[in-house]
């Protein structure tokens, strides 16, 4: 193995630096915030001669994506950034690539939807396109966004998976935050990640075929089947990946990966950035006395459902932290992880906390406040409020 | 297609409707283009009547994806192709109908042109949005009675002229825009052939009448696209490297028929009077002028 230089930036360029490791063919890219030094990232490489590339300079998201659609149809290895309004823009696209099955790789610059416009870190823009059948990861670190982008197309494009991946750093908190990151020799890349070739045929005039036919009631669900059985069998391929990951480059990935929650009475359960204020807070719980554990969630989608009945199917209470908000309903992670249990007669009473959106403020107090709202509904017994909202401004309320 | 080549491009069985016009000019289009070539369809009649599963017309590798992104998909491939070392000799296409150009598709096909991209776009127009039952768009003329701009007591059907796409396209400084319709067969393979040799971006406009959205007799559909050339409602014209003010006329009928023996062969344009037809042949005559004939 090569050695891992060590360096000292920002997300975005983490998540570009990850990219230019896995040699893309074709990065067609449309500015946002807070995902845009991504692809002036990549226009540099190009620039100076570090990245064989093409950047497409498309005119919107939708294009941007399109773009990478026809390009990775005829067996490009394709990737793009986006955030928030750009990412809404691109939604019908998203569904596209993955019910044509191509593995395009997009980081993104977790950021909130408008209105009120806001460019900051909330996870609701990539969780609206939670039912497009792109796999889901969030970083908590740079160091995680780097490394995700390779883990992203190695397992995106592998065979038996074969589905578009998008990769979460959270707005600002990570995408402009300057973060210590260790980076993979190229040739260890190259090794771990060999040149895309597509398995199962590509636009190509000496075997022409039609890619996107009309699908009609006779074949449509069980073209559908077989994209969902892809992801549903993924786990087991993220897994084997991630553990090959460790192998080579000595970092190890989960998709949740437990803190102190062997003998934890109420865990936590917590999705990109917000997992370091956390721990900490988890830490000084712990010095006190509380029985309280972590679950940090990397991978959404496919949700890892398996793993959280693991973890937190012996804990009394499971305090389920959402980014993002369903109005009618709660957090994502949070309808996810009580569907998951909805089966089991050993489960944890689960409450779920709305916090951080549009960029608010998330401190070590909240998670406390969180821990003791999970426990007093434990010794109670029973959930007076299923979802609360965290940290909210009185003065602003009205 | 060569003479010696004997396979048709764009094969038979498809789902068009008797006499549909962009049928003739898909087959006359995709033979001109020849194997070689790498297309992308928006969605649309052309779309669903060609490509249900398992069967295509199509002998050419093809995608469709969307309705507005037909020139977006092609533009990847098209960059994809050069970078990855292929030799450069693949055509690359993109079709769409009026709506998947004029409308909806508008800002990729600018955007597609703008980045000049070797890509030649091919615009089937029938002038109203047909595949989802004859709904008015920016190509659907003045006069014309479709399902949202219906002629009535207060209505004269569609109200606003036709969209000057082709014009607004070769405004774009691009190689090579031209007009073509499916009674030209001649002109439109000539056509074709300057689109995909021209070095950049290229848009073929194609005219292509629509006897389910139109209402005529499925046996006149050349005949409505020969008599819209000759009675000056359709001008063919090619312009090369954006030379918009010396556009290059490239059939001028004799002599102008009256535009009344067009729109009298067809039902949408059945509720117009004699005032009406005056006044389309005032604007018919103004923009003859304008164009030099």
């Amino acid at each position: 193995m090569g050695e891992q230089k060590g360096l000292t930036i920002q997300g975005n360029m983490a998540t570009a630096l990850g990219a230019k490791l896995c040699r893309p063919d074709v990065i067609p890219a449309y500015p946002i915030t807070p995902s845009t030094l991504f692809p002036e990232k990549i226009s540099e490489y190009i620039a100076d001669g570090e990245l064989d590339a093409s950047m497409i300079r498309v005119e919107s998201e939708h294009s941007a994506m399109s773009a990478c659609i026809g390009a990775s149809s005829i067996g490009a290895r394709t990737c793009t950034a986006s955030a928030s309004q750009g990412i809404a823009l691109m939604h019908e696209m998203l569904f596209i690539a993955s019910g044509m099955r191509l593995p395009i790789v997009m980081a993104v610059g977790n950021r909130a939807l408008s209105a009120p416009i806001n460019i900051w870190a909330d996870h609701q823009d990539t969780i609206a396109s939670r039912d497009s059948g792109w796999l889901q990861f969030y970083a908590e670190k740079n160091q995680e966004g780097l490394d995700l982008m390779i883990l992203a197309f190695k397992i995106a494009e592998d065979e038996r998976v074969l589905l578009p991946a998008m990769v979460g750093i959270d707005g600002f908190v990570l995408t402009h935050t300057v973060e210590g990151v260790k980076v993979p020799a190229q040739e260890d890349v190259d090794e771990f990640l060999p040149p895309y070739e597509p398995p199962h045929g590509k636009l190509d005039p000496k075997e022409p075929m039609t890619f996107g036919s009309l699908g009609t009631p006779e074949y449509y669900q069980e073209l559908k089947y077989d994209q969902v059985e892809a992801m549903d069998k993924s786990p087991e391929v993220i897994d084997e990946i991630f553990e090959e990951f460790e192998k080579e480059f000595g970092r190890e990935y989960n998709r949740i990966t437990p803190y102190k929650c062997d003998d934890a009475e109420i865990i936590l359960l917590t999705m990109g950035s917000m997992t370091g204020t956390a721990r900490a807070a988890v830490d000084e719980m712990r010095e006190d006395g509380e029985k309280v554990g972590l679950a940090k969630l990397t991978v959404f989608r496919p949700f890892p459902g398996d793993l959280l009945k693991e973890i937190a199917g012996d804990a009394k209470g499971l305090a389920v932290v959402d980014r993002n908000i369903s109005p009618g309903f709660g957090g994502a992670v949070f309808a996810e992880s009580a569907g998951i249990f909805i089966n089991e007669k050993k489960k944890p009473l689960m409450k779920n906390f709305i916090v951080g959106l549009g960029g608010r403020e998330i401190f070590k107090k909240n998670f406390k406040e969180m821990y003791k709202k999970t426990k007093k509904s434990v010794e109670k017994g029973s959930v007076d409020k299923m979802v609360e909202w965290i940290n909210m401004d009185e003065k602003v309320m009205r | 297609m060569s003479e010696k080549e004997d396979k048709e491009m764009f094969a038979s069985g498809h789902r068009m409707c008797a006499g549909c016009g962009e049928g003739i000019a898909m087959r006359t289009i995709l033979n001109e283009a020849g194997p070689n070539t790498i297309a992308t369809v928006a969605t649309g009649c052309l779309e669903v009547t060609t490509t249900a599963y398992p069967q295509t017309s199509w002998e050419i590798p093809l995608i469709h994806s969307a309705f507005e992104n037909a020139a977006s998909v092609a533009s990847g491939i098209e960059v994809a192709l050069k970078q990855m070392d292929k030799k450069g000799e693949t055509n690359i296409m993109s079709f769409a109908g009026d709506g998947g150009t004029f409308d909806i598709g508008f800002q990729a096909l600018s955007g597609m042109f703008e980045r000049k991209h070797n890509v030649t776009h091919i615009c089937l127009d029938n002038e109203a949005y047909m595949n989802t039952g004859i709904q008015r768009c920016s190509s659907t003329p003045y006069g014309a009675s479709t399902t949202t701009s219906p002629a009535g007591k207060f209505s004269i059907g569609e109200d606003r002229p036709k969209k000057p796409l082709a014009r607004i396209s070769a405004a774009h400084d691009i190689p090579y825009v031209a007009t073509a319709t499916i009674a030209h067969i001649k002109d439109l393979k000539k056509k074709v052939r300057k689109a995909l040799d021209a070095d950049g971006p290229a848009l073929v406009h194609v005219f292509a009448p629509c006897p389910t959205g139109w209402r005529h007799a499925s046996n006149d559909s050349v005949e409505l696209a020969r008599l819209a050339v000759e009675t000056g409602v359709f001008v063919l014209w090619e312009a090369e490297d954006g030379e918009i003010c010396d556009l290059n006329i490239t059939h001028k009928p004799k002599e102008r028929k009256p535009v009344g023996e067009y729109l009298k062969k067809q039902r949408r344009f059945a509720h117009l009077t004699e005032e009406h037809i005056e006044k389309i042949q005032k604007e018919i005559d103004e923009k003859c002028e304008q164009y030099g004939f």
